[in-house]
């Protein structure tokens, strides 16, 4: 595989760890953000100092990669449990707003940060190591089960039941609160690993990467895959991020062929590329037995028009 | 045809004439290109592009270049990279694998040409940065980056520059600096100008930031008219120098404005106006020295609009590369990454001397320009000491 499409896998792979926080957050639990490029900004500050080498221009401590995973996870992960008591009781739109000031906020303090490189950024290792991607995969894999595992037991019913109807799961004794914050504080560590790994990969960050097209550009991928899907993240997430690569044919025209062509599968799949579904062996037998009796109830349809027509 | 069919053709197309692309010609010395061709850089990368496109065509049409005694023809593969750090490293990865280039002309962002130095090192292609004038771009903790060049001089020099002149020239003892917070550029220049000013015996009176879109300075610039600096020195972009001039006279402030290269542009008079006559700032060149005339001509001949700064960069990049090629004597990007660290070569924009040990360009002057009467005035070459 060439070091081109290995970059490329490796970039979905790692948009796919902060996609799936955000799929339980605003797939599952029903709450929007347009600021998770700043919890992938803390998790990839905090991960850039655990993993730097202590000789370098702007030192860190040397650890290991994976521990700059953990540890830059488990910081974005305390700050949204911050961010989360004071805005979590906001509703629809306003919690959306409150995220998007946070994201640009964290973006501006790194600006200002100097001992991590201000908005000049902070080179951190000398060489990429394409061997990663076996990182990126095993983090995958995690979240994965991690995220999959979740929604299928009470708790994950209970954000669900959140996302359908907030006042009436209330009424029924779910915390929603509690399950909110639960939602946003995996989702954020997940975002901040992700943080880590997008960091390692480019060996260098600036405040500029984790800008407000960044949190778009990662809930673009959620709602593409499909609200409600993680199969659906998955695959939004490989395909989005191929994409604006596959298009190069089109030079400097790209950006609108990558925009038209989400717009036409929106339209044509308003519930996204998986919208509700799941691409396993259950699942697919579960669609494929809803398409049978779809087809079976047009074909009664049909036949009783046509008798009727006969009488 | 319905929406869902219409999306997978166009899917298809796009996925099969994405497949089809990278033929292989004979005799051809591939060279990559990349920067902003989309995003709010799209003006500097256009330029760049058009720039390498037209030269190229000129060797070509005079039959090549001689390499090792055989002449090849130069090809430009340019791509766009909206001036991000991730698909810089996503083109510069297509570029080294794909397109199998033998080096790489640009990016002139410092925070794109950063990230690329890996992937270059593993592909022993060697990259010449235009106007990337952040010195950690060639040199890291110490070490020179072995594949990676520039053609500009460094923030530190630019800065000392500034700070010499204002210092020595204009006989100023107290500067204001209002910079861009959120601009890697803007914070580097701002940097190394306080540090020479201050290093001087000059007194930094006032430091204000702003975030890159603010359309307002005034809250800013009342704070430096009370400290009532002799110099502002504005290290950032034309459209925000234009802004930030005018609301400064508006607010009465009399002191003289002083910038770096990210000042020069037509458009600097069209917003600026009147608020930026008498301004002064560093650039890589003087715009009417003889040795750029000839390029200069030829790129409004052929484009039909005036070349921007990083066009004349990116033209002595080409020079330093063609004389790379030829002194290397074959087409070899490790052969190329050697001969380029004893370039000695009369650009438009000055001798091209790069040092071995730091790849950058060595006693580059810098041009001090003034605005007089809606132009750019040639007052001196001016080295920092």
């Amino acid at each position: 595989m060439s070091s081109y499409t290995l970059g490329i896998l490796m970039l979905a792979g790692i948009n796919l760890v902060a996609v799936l926080g955000l799929s339980l957050l605003t797939g599952f639990t029903g709450l929007f953000s347009f600021g998770h490029a700043g919890f992938m900004a803390i998790g990839a500050y905090v991960g850039a100092f655990l993993t730097v080498s202590p000789a370098r221009d702007i030192p860190g401590l040397g650890l290991p990669l994976i521990v700059g995973v953990l540890g830059g996870g488990a910081a974005a992960g305390l700050v949204s449990w911050l961010v989360g008591r004071i805005t979590l009781n906001l509703k629809g739109d306003y919690f959306c707003i409150a995220t998007l000031g946070f994201g640009e906020a964290t973006r501006l303090v790194f600006n200002n940060v100097q001992r991590f490189g201000g908005s000049r950024g902070w080179p951190l290792g000398a060489t990429r190591d394409m061997g990663d991607i076996w990182i990126i995969l095993a983090v995958d894999v995690v979240a994965v089960i991690l995220v999959a595992n979740l929604v299928k037991s009470r708790h994950g019913r209970n954000m669900i039941a959140i996302r359908e109807e907030e006042l009436a799961s209330q009424v029924t004794g779910i915390d929603v609160f509690r399950y909110k914050m639960v939602s946003l504080v995996i989702s954020a560590i997940l975002a901040g690993a992700a943080g880590v790994l997008l960091g390692n990969y480019l060996t260098f960050i600036n405040p500029k990467i984790f800008n407000l097209t960044k949190s778009t550009e990662l809930i673009i991928i959620v709602i593409f895959g499909g609200l409600g899907s993680i199969s659906g993240s998955v695959l939004g997430a490989l395909l989005l991020t191929a994409l604006p690569e596959v298009l190069r044919f089109f030079e400097i025209w790209r950006l609108v062929f990558y925009g038209a062509a989400v717009i036409l599968i929106m339209i044509s799949r308003p519930q996204g590329l998986l919208g509700g579904m799941e691409l396993t062996p259950s699942g697919i037998r579960k669609i494929l037995a809803e398409r049978r009796a779809r087809l079976a109830l047009r074909a009664e349809a049909a036949r009783e028009t046509a008798e009727g027509g006969s009488r | 045809m319905n929406f869902r069919k219409a999306a997978f053709v166009v899917l298809a197309i796009a996925l099969v004439l994405a497949g089809c692309g990278g033929k292989q010609k004979t005799d051809t010395i591939k060279v990559g290109w990349f920067g902003a061709l989309t995003g709010d850089q799209a003006v500097w990368g256009e330029n760049e592009f058009n720039t390498v496109k037209m030269l190229f065509e000129e060797y070509n049409a005079k039959g090549g270049i001689e390499v090792g005694g055989k002449k090849y023809m130069l090809e430009a593969i340019g791509y766009d990279n909206k001036g991000d750090a991730q698909e810089a490293v996503n083109v510069t990865n297509r570029l080294v694998s794909q397109d199998k280039v033998v080096a790489i002309l640009g990016p002139n962002a410092s925070g794109n040409a950063i990230p690329i130095a890996s992937t270059l090192e593993q592909a022993k292609v060697p990259d010449i940065a235009t106007v990337a004038t952040n010195p950690k771009v060639t040199v890291q903790d110490g070490k020179v980056k072995p594949y990676n060049f520039r053609v500009c001089f460094i923030d530190p020099y630019q800065g000392a520059v500034a700070a010499g002149y204002a210092y020595d020239k204009l006989n100023a003892r107290n500067a204001a600096v209002l910079y861009d917070v959120s601009d890697d550029y803007s914070q580097g220049l701002t940097e190394f100008f306080v540090k020479s000013f201050e290093g001087k015996g000059g007194k930094i009176v006032a430091k204000e930031g702003f975030t890159a879109g603010d359309k307002d300075f005034r809250a800013q610039l009342s704070k430096i008219k009370a400290a009532n600096p002799e110099v502002i020195f504005m290290p950032y972009f034309f459209t925000e120098v234009a802004l930030s001039a005018t609301q400064a006279r508006e607010l009465g402030i009399t002191a003289t404005f002083m910038g770096g290269d990210g000042w020069p542009s037509p458009d600097l008079f069209k917003l600026g106006g009147k608020a930026v006559e008498g301004g002064i700032f560093v650039n890589h060149l003087d715009y009417d020295q003889p040795t750029v005339q000839d390029y200069k001509a030829r790129y409004k001949a052929k484009y039909g609009k005036d070349t921007e700064l990083n066009g004349y960069l990116v033209h002595d990049a080409v020079l330093m590369l063609v004389d790379g090629l030829q002194r290397a004597g074959k087409v070899d990007g490790e052969a190329l990454a050697k001969a380029f660290e004893s370039t000695d070569i009369q650009g438009i924009t000055g001798r091209i001397k790069i040092s071995p040990t730091t790849h950058n360009p060595e006693g580059k002057d810098a041009a001090i320009i003034k605005i007089v009467d809606g132009q750019y005035k040639f007052l001196e070459n001016y080295a920092a000491q």
